[in-house]
């Protein structure tokens, strides 16, 4: 029996999460999972909150996570991260991508970027990865590929054979971009 | 076959299973993607596939298509069907030839829409059958059975999934592809002209089809009885379903559970047999009591003994979305157990995080001009489409939005009584077409005086990228010849039209200016293409610290997301895309361009 698990995606409109998902998915179901994968599209897109959330299981309903509910929680940005939180089951995962991008009413000035968000997450849950998918990604060859480094970390912890994923991933990404993506998911599951 | 695809992509794959001959549509969260799947297969398949002007453009162009017999179907969202309300509710007496399915989707929530209307409502007023999806999967197979049903009754079908529908994801089984059904051909006949002696003929027979179409929903697939214990029931339908199942599972429940797929109209001697073996039914639905509301009707007319929960005493809420959460509320409250409420971490108080204009997006170029000529008393008028952002702080330049192509019609409204201020409408190239052409001649034949400004970016943004008359592809990508926007304003008798490159700010500004200083109606097309479509191209700007004066303009004046406030003045950060708006009002000259990417 396939042990059911539900992962949140979070982060900001532009950084991928959606194609990370797609390749998470694809992983999933050719291991046998039931999957449900919802996604928000339109508006939100343009550079706001972020959330995807993949469901898998023997059987799955419900395509949203309830509060309290993830598995695990793969963060694209850090306040992103803390923002979902309460999402996070009492025993669960988070991984953290440690970049951190500015909304508008910060850039403005009109409210503060948490400068604690690392440490909080870590208070709440001692077991936190911190990982710099950029420069990783940025080693790699491209920044762009930092969704893929964290794919990479989130591989290793997910009963998913690593072939699997790699297949996935060649499914998934166009052609052109395929190395620097295979060498950043390679990154990601060393650090995992 | 089993693929993973997204719900939008599962029913376009149940068109063309369906042998599909003509796919018409207007781009709009959550539905776009399955008239995008569709434009990439049309070419393999042989069938017409449209981006038509507006709704009610794409549902006639589609009823002319099935008038002649042919299989067609048309894909909008829920106030889409707004628009494309004239043409339907006469469609319905009329009637079709050839399958016609309406694939309208609803947006519970609402997560990317201007309200949460009910689109089985709209079906029921128009008195034609919808069904309503649970999944991916389900929707792909109703939209194949719909075109069968269609044919069956002689009328349009509609088929309605909501955004946890349209934008999941899951293993859908695909089955055999049809041939196209291109039908045989137009009969001429008077049943094809609505006259008010052939209206009242065929009203009668609208209403008799609602009864055959509830007999042929006795039967179908699309219900589904879940056997369990004890005198209380729960009716659902669409996603609702799911939330159902998984509360019920995680609450250790198994009481009977009839599932709806076919809302309107109700196949009631279902659902009554159901609610004889129950003293207590729950319905659960999203959106409007649709289904509660038949029920309580059915109840009446069979005076059954029964209590019914639902909307009405307000259990079940009518806005927003459900969850299973919400579900096992209601239910524990419904069966009356004392259900341990975990103690819900608050979410921390955080820096909001709306969405934005992407940095380097002309709109901002466009608002900031028309903001320095205009001065804070103007009144700026916005419409639908990323450019209703405007409305955010600092830009703060959008005043009103209120449905598509009302930015041109609020503001000669507006103009008529707030005759000092300076009244401007926003509005983009594809919302131009859809229905800012009608508000433009209105102003100008009603001696309006007041700013219309395209915002051309030569695409339709906010969903995806979708073409538009105004530009050189079509939907499938085949070349056309462009409709020119500034022209087809002179002919719309405007006779001051300037075509600017926001991007070019000194001469937006004076543009600007000289527009609302025109006595009447100006129109000026602010026309450079959306930055998603062509970011890459230039370096991001480059920041002498030397000369720049930490006044703060380019950060406050602004609001662009490329630009935020370091320790030691202005950061340019790597999202910059080279566009020089912050370059050009740099009071000290400090911010020069990168240059082209290499």
């Amino acid at each position: 029996m396939l042990k059911p698990l539900d992962i949140l995606l979070v982060g900001v409109g532009g950084q991928g999460t959606i194609l990370a998902t797609r390749v998470l998915a694809e992983a999933a179901g050719a291991s046998g999972y039931d999957i449900k994968v919802s996604e928000i599209k339109g508006m939100a897109q343009r550079g706001g909150s972020v959330v995807t959330q993949v469901r898998l299981g023997e059987r799955v309903y419900s395509p949203i996570i309830s509060r309290g509910g993830a598995d695990v929680i793969l963060a694209f940005e850090k306040m992103e991260a803390m923002r979902w939180l309460p999402f996070l089951k009492a025993d669960g995962d988070i991984i953290i991508n440690n970049q951190s991008i500015a909304p508008v009413p910060v850039l403005t000035g009109a409210a503060v970027y948490p400068a604690d968000c690392l440490e909080k997450v870590r208070g709440a849950v001692p077991s936190t990865v911190v990982v710099d998918a950029l420069d990783i990604a940025i080693k790699c060859g491209n920044p762009k590929a930092a969704n893929v480094v964290l794919m990479g970390i989130l591989a290793k912890k997910l009963p998913i054979e690593k072939e699997t994923w790699l297949s996935a991933l060649r499914a998934r990404v166009p052609q052109k971009f395929i190395d620097v993506n295979l060498q950043a998911f390679e990154e990601g599951y060393l650090l995992g | 076959m089993k693929k993973l695809l997204m719900g939008n992509e599962a029913m376009a794959h149940g068109a063309v299973e369906a042998g599909v001959r003509v796919v018409t549509g207007y781009p709009g969260t959550p539905s776009s993607e399955i008239f995008s799947t569709l434009a990439n297969m049309a070419k393999d398949y042989g069938f017409h596939a449209e981006w038509s002007v507006n709704e009610k453009v794409a549902l006639e162009v589609a009823a002319g298509a099935a008038y002649a017999g042919a299989r067609a179907m048309v894909t909008m969202k829920q106030v889409g069907l707004n628009v494309a309300g004239d043409p339907l509710m006469t469609l319905a007496y009329i009637g079709v030839k050839g399958g016609l399915v309406l694939v309208v989707a609803d947006d519970p929530g609402p997560h990317s829409s201007q309200n949460e209307q009910d689109t089985r409502k709209f079906a029921q007023f128009a008195k034609l059958p919808v069904l309503d999806p649970s999944t991916p999967q389900e929707a792909k197979d109703m939209l194949k059975d719909a075109f069968e049903l269609s044919e069956k009754l002689g009328l349009p079908v509609i088929l309605r999934p909501t955004t946890r529908t349209c934008h999941v994801c899951q293993d859908v089984t695909l089955g055999e592809e049809r041939e196209l059904q291109q039908g045989d051909g137009f009969e001429k006949s008077p049943g094809w002209v609505i006259f008010p002696s052939l209206a009242i003929k065929r009203h009668a027979w609208l209403n008799k089809q609602q009864e055959t179409a509830r007999e042929i929903f006795e039967q179908s697939p699309f219900n589904k009885l879940i056997n369990g214990t004890g005198a209380s029931g729960i009716v659902t339908t669409g996603v609702a379903y799911n939330y159902v199942m998984e509360a019920l599972d995680l609450m250790g429940l198994e009481i009977p559970v009839l599932k709806l797929g076919t809302p309107y109209p109700m196949p009631s001697n279902l659902v009554l047999g159901f609610l004889d073996k129950v003293d207590r039914v729950l319905v659960i639905e999203e959106q409007e009591p649709v289904v509660e509301d038949q029920i309580i009707k059915l109840i009446w007319q069979h005076k059954r003994p029964l209590i019914l929960r639902g909307k009405h005493g307000q259990l079940v809420p009518r806005e927003g979305e459900l969850n299973v959460d919400k579900v096992m509320n209601i239910l524990g409250e419904f069966l009356k157990i004392d259900r341990q409420k975990e103690a819900v971490g608050e979410l921390p108080p955080l820096p909001v995080r709306p969405p934005v204009l992407c940095s380097g997006c002309p709109h901002r170029a466009s608002f900031y001009a028309f903001k320095q000529a205009a001065g804070r008393d103007a009144i700026f008028t916005g419409d639908i489409g990323c450019y209703t952002l405007g409305n955010m702080a600092p830009l703060n330049a959008v005043d009103t939005c209120l449905c598509m192509g009302a930015s041109i019609t609020i503001g000669s409204g507006l103009q008529i009584v707030e005759q000092d201020r300076k009244v401007v409408a926003f509005l983009g190239d594809s919302t131009f077409f859809h229905t800012g052409i009608p508000g433009l001649i209105n102003a100008v034949h009603n001696g309006a005086n007041q700013t219309v400004v395209v915002l051309d970016n030569r695409t339709t943004g906010m969903t995806g990228h979708q073409s538009h008359p105004g530009l050189e592809r079509n939907a499938i990508g085949e070349p056309v010849e462009p409709l020119d926007i500034a022209k087809l304003a002179e002919a719309c008798g405007v006779k001051h039209v300037r075509v600017i490159d926001p991007l070019e700010h000194q001469r937006a500004v004076a543009a600007a200016k000289e527009a609302l200083d025109y006595e009447g109606v100006s129109l000026v097309v602010m026309r450079r293409e959306c930055v998603a479509l062509t970011k890459g191209k230039n370096m991001p700007m480059k920041l002498n610290k030397e000369k720049c004066l930490d006044c703060g303009i380019c950060i406050e004046e602004l609001g662009c997301p490329a630009i935020s406030r370091g320790t030691e003045g202005p950061v340019i950060g790597a999202a910059c895309t080279g566009c020089n708006l912050c370059g050009q009002i740099c009071p000290a000259g400090a911010i020069c361009e990168g240059g082209v990417a290499k």
